[in-house]
Parts: C-alpha cells; structure tokens; sequence
C-alpha cells in the first residue's frame, strides 16, 4: 500500500490504498462518495462515469496512480445544491426509474454540454451511448440533455 | 362515497415514549401496534421542517407539531415509483399538502404492514382501498380532535392542506390538534373522496428520492456501510452443475486489504477491507470444480423443447370446445413455433446485501423485492427465528424480478456468520450475470383454424426449461374469443437456476402471441387491428359467463381504438411501416402502434405510440416513465437479448457480450392513458409484454419477413 494524494470535489484528500486501485473504489469505499456507481467494471455501462479535469472518464478504468495533479469531479461536486443545468432539466423532466445509472448520464451529460454548445438530437443520442440505463428512460435523458443545453 | 368501518381493527392501545431527539413520541395505532422509527436524515435538501414532536398515528402516518406529516412507503421501491405514488395516495384521503410531507421507506414489520413485496404490478392495485382507508381515518381523527377544541359538530368543519376550519373562521393545523387524538375511539364509515375532487392524485409528482438521487446521496443498498463492516466477493461453480472439489487461497491472502478466505458450501468467499481487494483477490484463488450432475447446453435444450412440444401434454390448462375437430374441419389451419432463450436481469446495480449475525438477533439490510420472504431464508439457513432478523429496505437500483430471489441475502447472512462480523456481499457484474435465477428457455407452438373467415379453433403448446412461466394465462386472450380453445404447458427439468424475469408470464408470449395474430389477419385478408376487435366483440358473452377469464374485452377494445387512433392506423405514411400488438397482462390493457422506418438500408425502430388502460392514473409523470421504460426494455430484449449454455457455461458475463439497448436503439415512446375512473391497477410489467410483437409486425411490413425467433437479430443480421 502507497499514499496517494488526490483532488477530490476542490479538496486535497490523501487515500492508502494499492496502486492499481480503480478511482472508482477509492471514492467509494475509501473516502465515503457513493454517487459514483459501480455497474460493470469494464466501461461498458457507464454508471461510474466522473470527470477527470473536466473530461467524463470511466472511474472503474482510471487507478488512483494516475491521478496526481489532476482533479476529479464527481456527481457530489458537480454544483452547490443542484444548480447545475444537467440536474435541473433532471428534474424538470422527472428522469429517473431506479436512479442508479443517473449520476453517470449527469456526469456524461455535463462533460458533452460543455464541448458541444447546440448539439442536434442525433449528438445527444449519441453522446449518451455509452450509459446504459436498465430502466429504459432514454427518452428523458435525451429531453432533458436538449434541456439542459438551451440552459448551459 | 364510500364508506369504511370494516376493515381496520379496532384497536386503540396507547403508547408514549421518549424520542430519540428528546421530546415524547404519542402512539396511537389503529392497524397496529406502534414502535418507534428511525427517521432518516435529510440533512442539506429542502424539505419540510422537522419537527419536536411527533404523533403517531398509525403505522402509515406521523404528524409533527409544526404540521409536517411523515409518511411510510411500505413497499420496497425498485424504480416502480412506489416510494412516491403509494404515500400520495394516504395523502390525498388525509388532506394535507403534498408540500408538508416527507416519505420514510418503512422496514419489514408484518404487524403494520400487508404484502411488503414488488412484484407482479400489484402494489398500487393491492392496496389502494387500504391506503386511502389509511388516510381517511386519521383525517377523520383530526377533525374529531379540532371539533372538541371547539365544542362543535365535527360535519361543521372543513378541512384543506392539512387545515381545519370551522364556522367562525378559526383554524386549527393538523399539529395543532394531533396531540388530541390519544384517547379518541376509532372512527367508524370514514368517508372517502370522490375521485373528482382529487388533489394530488392525477397530479405529476416528483420522485421523493430525486434529489439524492442527483445528488448521489447513499440511497441503495450497494452505498450500506455499517459499522465495523467488512466486505465480501464470493467464488461460485462457473458451470451449472459443477461442485468445488479444492482450493488454493495462498495468493489470494497476500493481497493487501484481504481478511480471510472462507468456504461456504459449494462457494468461496474472500472477506476483506474493501471492495476492491476482495475482487482483486478472487481472482487469483485457484479452485479445482468437477461435474455433479450434466454440463448443459442451449443445442440440447433446444431439441428437448422441440420434442416437448411434439408431446404436449394429456391435461390441457384449459380446454373449450374440441379443437382437433375444428383443425380437421378447417378451410385452413396456421401453425407457427416461436422461441426465446434464458435472460439474466441485469439489475444495473449488482446484487448485494449487508447482514450482522449476532447472537441476539440478526440485523439485514439491502435491496430486496420480497423481504418478509428473505427473513425466512435468512433465519433458515442460520438456523434461527424468524423473529430474530431484521430486514432494512434500501432503494434499488432495478428489480425485474431477479431481487424476488434472496439467494445473495442467504449467502451474506452465511458469511456474516462464519466471521462474526458484519458484512456486505457484492457481486461483481460477472457473478450477477453468470449466477442469476434467469428467464427460462422457451418455445410456443401456436395453431388456429379459419373456416368460412372465422377463426374456430385455437391451440397453444408452452415448451420450458425447469419450469414452465403459466399463471393465469390460458385464461387471457383469446380465451372465451375462440370456440374451440386449448392451452397446454411441458417443461423438462434443467439445473440452471430460473426466475421470474419482468412481466414473468408474459415477456415472451406476448410477443409470440401478437405475432401470430398478425400473421393470422393478414392469411384472413382483414385488418390486424379489426380482427382483434371482432375477436375481443365475440369474447364478450363467454367473459361475462365464465369468471376465469381474466381481462376485460370491453376495455380491451377501448384501449386498441385509442392506441389505433393516435398511432394513425390506416392512415399512409409514406416511409413508416407500422405493426399492432395489443395484450393484457397484470391487471392492465396495453395496446400499441410501432413504427418501423428505413435508414441506409436498415429497418430501424422509429417510434412506439401505446395506449394503455390502467384506471386512475396516481402520478402521471412517473406513470408514463414507466411505460416508456416498459416499451424500452421489451423491445431491447427482443432485439438483443441473447444468452445461451454451452457445457453448462453462461454465453456472458459482462454487458461486453450482453447487449443491451441503449440510446441510439431506443425509439420515441408516447404514451396515451384511456381515462375511466375506475380502481388503478400496476404499471411495472404491462407495457413490456406487447412491445415485442408490436416491432415483430411493423419490421414485417418493412423487410417482408416475419421473425419467430428472440433476439430478432439472430435471425436477421440486418438488424443488428
């Protein structure tokens, strides 16, 4: 075991864990941030996505060795009190089922809006492809994406 | 109106004890006895204040001085919404303002509380009646404690959001006068509302858990931690039907975090600090399995089922008439076999439960659709009472029937036990995948006779692995359309494990059966929708007579002229190719126009429009959500659900080799309730069972051919 110093959500958090540990089961296991979901381990569903200096990446993919100096934002520290456009057409749009995939369509959904300023509802699906969503609330996601985008 | 007295025991023990936060908890039941209950915190999200003093007034409802009402969802909440629609119904009869409340997800407790399960859309449907009786009679309470304040008749008050007022003007709020209630008799013939007067029922209303939900609040089961709980990943057969012969953990115990390896029957559990070292180590555990009993495979099953379909069955589910007569008299007689494979769930979040065996008692907690079930699996496979478990519901991350099972309740009861410690038992995607209780394997053979374009005879033979997926069903449509009408069901024994897999009945049926109407109508040269319209014309009589039959073909028909009418049926749409499919299935009618278009070169499912019949609709922003998501899911696993055995080894582990649909696949879902008043009835499982069939006949009309066979994309390439 090895301490690594991380930037987690703005604050400096120090974490003794392997270094082939995923981000994933740090944030969860180790410093309590359990909006961060596991789903399949393999970046396939998405469910774990977070941002890494501001790109959506697969925290289930990312070790915690190779994180230093950068800045991880999860579903916690996207906004103060769901201000964040992505969690507001959220809600405007009643989004979830289960709501376990959801942090990872909002961390994807936040990510993309930010590089893509106007996208067409064929960039929306497609950016989304990657989160899977058992539930079957793509229609949502996608409204409220679009949403989300006239409000960034 | 309505009126109750029946029902509720009358029972008016008291009860005051100290509060946890210190001020005095006043129990007054009437379904019940009453305990004091956790409350959770809602810490950093705007709701209601929370108030000093709580009074209990029923296992269901608490109303604190400051006038904010907690309420108890009983059901475990799996995405069905429960949490939010089974409170607002309480509310609505109590009269208060859906602002002032905050919901509590209530523990297993079979004293307050009646089938605490989520399963078969039952839930708003079970218990409407109870829960608005629930609300009713503590309203009633209230206003019997204001009309004593002020020495009046109680039918000179009037009650709005949780106000009472009385002649003069003068109010008094539910915390006002909840404390009053203590020594006050059961009321008797409480009224109820008159659905026209209904405020938060029909109303759109946020999910309760939203805000956690955006802001990752530890809301599932997956988020438990306990303390001085460790965790646990657990090595199982990677065969059906292999057993563990040896093992060798050396490597296993040196990785760091790693506590302990343990058997545990035929399974293999590493307990360590975290998740991460548990799974890390699994993997390095080298364990040597031989065969107990057949290594299967899909091939064999496949043939067996053939053969079980040749056979059929001596005693037919449900017989009218002589359908052998009426195929021998036939002008023609179509016959069509339809097959599907296993299914695993694929609940998004893996299953998982925390259990702290103890000597006293047993404390679990976790996501699980059955919980009186799971404390009786855990008791007997520790061999303790019942009485001594405990079972905490978290929300789930999706259901579908795999959480009715408590087999990963069990093993975590099991490892807590062998440790003495508390533990939470995750299983990896692989483990969820590969050692599910799935969807079992199976064939329809359908056959109809036309004589003189009538259909006269009606015969369907279900072929199963392990157990075959019948309820109600020979008693569903076209039961009482067909004179001549036969159902019988086979299955041959398999030691791959199967469970009940979303709309267990039907998920596949439907689609065999819509199908094969289509196929009919188009033989008989008249319109799909007309001729279940006729057919649902002719049942009538028969429905009327026989109480087996289950739906109704009057709302049946209902619900297939506004599915046809919104979906534009008979109406040309240059470039859209449109299938019908209607079915009933768990209390509901579902009908529904899919959308088929041509893009490239490729059939592409375009847009479902669904009518649906479910009576009163309690929220209806989350009841379209669920038949969008029910639309979704069907036609995802028809498309793409594949899963096969070979030497009995799961063909995936992983949503590498599962697919499942995702966003670009999935079409435009409009949902269309028929608007009738009547009781409710559930939304979890009905839309899914017709979506496959309404696709199976609209990518007929785009490509020409007709699909037999789940997932379509093994019988045609094109549409993968």
């Amino acid at each position: 075991m090895a301490a690594f110093n991380i930037n987690v959500n703005g604050t400096n958090r120090s974490v003794d864990v392997d270094a082939d540990t995923p981000i994933l089961w740090v944030l969860r296991d180790e410093l309590n941030l359990v909006g961060t979901k596991y789903g399949c381990g393999i970046a396939q569903c998405g469910a774990c996505t977070v941002h890494l200096d501001g790109t959506a990446v697969r925290a289930c993919q990312v070790r915690i060795s190779d994180v230093s100096n950068k800045k991880i934002t999860t579903i916690e520290g996207l906004s103060d009190d769901l201000h964040h456009p992505v969690q507001q057409a959220w809600i405007e749009h009643d989004v979830p089922q289960c709501g376990y995939c959801q942090a990872g369509q909002i961390m994807t959904a936040a990510a993309f809006l930010k590089e893509n300023k106007a996208p067409s509802d064929q960039d929306i699906k497609e950016a989304m492809n990657g989160n899977i969503c058992r539930c079957g609330t793509y229609n949502r996601i996608q409204a409220a994406v679009k949403t989300a985008a006239k409000n960034m | 109106m309505s009126t109750i007295n029946k029902q509720l025991k009358r029972r008016s023990f008291l009860k005051a004890s100290a509060a946890a936060g210190g001020g005095v908890v006043i129990g007054f039941t009437f379904l019940a006895s009453c305990k004091q209950e956790k409350v959770f915190n809602y810490a950093d999200l705007p709701t209601p204040s929370m108030p000093d003093n709580w009074t209990t007034m029923s296992g269901y409802i608490k109303i604190g001085e400051n006038g904010t009402i907690s309420i108890m969802n009983p059901n475990p909440e799996i995405g069905q919404n429960v949490k939010t629609s089974m409170p607002m119904i309480i509310a609505e009869e109590l009269d208060c303002d859906w602002d002032d409340v905050i919901v509590e997800q209530a523990p297993l407790d079979t004293e307050k509380y009646k089938r605490q399960v989520a399963g078969g859309s039952q839930s708003i449907r079970h218990d409407w009646d109870l829960l608005r009786k629930t609300g009713a009679t503590a309203k009633a309470m209230l206003i019997s404690a204001a009309a004593k304040r002020w020495d009046v008749d109680p039918t000179t008050l009037t009650v709005n959001s949780g106000v009472i007022t009385n002649g003069k003007g003068e109010t008094l709020g539910y915390g006002d006068v909840a404390a009053d209630i203590i020594d006050m008799e059961l009321p008797e013939d409480v009224p109820l509302k008159d659905p026209k007067d209904f405020k938060i029922i029909g109303k759109n209303t946020s999910n309760v858990d939203l805000k956690g939900i955006l802001t990752g609040q530890p809301l599932f089961g997956i988020d438990t931690k306990e303390e001085g709980m460790v965790y646990a990943s657990m090595i199982r057969p990677p065969a059906f039907g292999q057993k563990l012969v040896t093992y060798d953990d050396q490597a296993a115990k040196s990785v760091n975090g790693v506590l302990d390896v343990v058997q545990i029957d035929n399974k293999i559990a590493v307990i360590a600090k975290s998740n991460w070292p548990a799974i890390k180590a699994k993997k390095l555990i080298v364990a040597t399995w031989e065969e107990e009993s057949e290594l299967e495979n899909s091939i064999g099953h496949n043939s067996d089922m053939d053969e079980l379909l040749a056979q059929g069955s001596e005693e037919p589910r449900r017989k009218d008439g002589d359908v052998e007569k009426a195929f021998a008299e036939a002008d023609e007689v179509l016959e069509r076999v339809y097959e599907a494979p296993y299914l695993p769930h694929n609940c998004l979040e893996p299953m998982n439960y925390f259990a702290d065996v103890r000597e006293d008692k047993i404390y679990t907690k976790g996501p699980i659709q059955t919980p009186q079930w799971t404390q009786s699996r855990i008791a007997g496979v520790t061999g303790r009472e019942a009485s001594e478990v405990s079972v905490d519901l978290t929300r789930m991350g999706g259901g579908f029937g795999r959480r009715l099972y408590g087999d990963f309740a069990e093993e975590a009861a099991q490892i807590s036990q062998a440790i003495g410690k508390p533990v939470q038992l995750l299983f990896t995607r692989e483990d969820d995948m590969t050692a599910g209780t799935f969807r079992p394997a199976s064939k329809y053979k359908i056959a109809a006779s036309i004589k003189e374009g009538k259909v006269t005879g009606y015969k369907l033979t279900e072929a199963c692995m392990s157990a075959n997926m019948y309820g109600l069903i020979p008693n569903f449509f076209p039961a009482g359309a067909i004179p001549n009408y036969q159902v019988e069901t086979v299955n041959k024994e398999s030691n791959i494990t199967i469970g009940a897999w979303r709309a267990p009945y039907t998920n596949f049926l439907g689609f065999a059966e819509q199908s094969f109407f289509d196929e009919l109508a188009d033989l008989m040269k008249v319109d799909a929708v007309q001729l279940r319209l006729d057919l649902l014309e002719d049942a009538k009589g028969p429905a009327e007579e026989d109480d087996r039959i289950e739906y109704s073909p009057a709302r049946m028909q209902e619900t297939i002229k506004l599915a046809a009418e919104k979906g534009g049926w008979g109406v040309d749409e240059p470039g859209v190719y449109k299938g019908f499919s209607a079915y009933y299935s768990h209390n509901t009618h579902v009908a529904e126009v899919a959308n088929v278009i041509m893009k490239d070169g490729t059939p592409v499912v375009d847009k479902v429009i669904c009518a649906i019949d479910c009576g009163i609709v309690v929220n209806p922003i989350a009841a379209k959500n669920q038949v969008e998501g029910g639309v979704v899911d069907g036609i995802g696993h028809a498309m793409y659900g594949d899963f096969t055995f070979e030497n009995g080894k799961p063909s995936a582990a992983n949503f590498d080799k599962f697919r499942l649909i995702r966003s670009m696949e999935a079409p435009k879902v409009e949902v269309h309730f028929v608007d009738n008043g009547l009781n409710p009835t559930g939304l979890g499982e009905p839309s899914l069972p017709p979506a496959g069939g309404a696709i199976a006949n609209a990518l007929h009309k785009a490509t020409g051919e007709r699909l037999y066979k789940q997932p379509f994309i093994n019988q045609n390439e094109l549409l993968g």
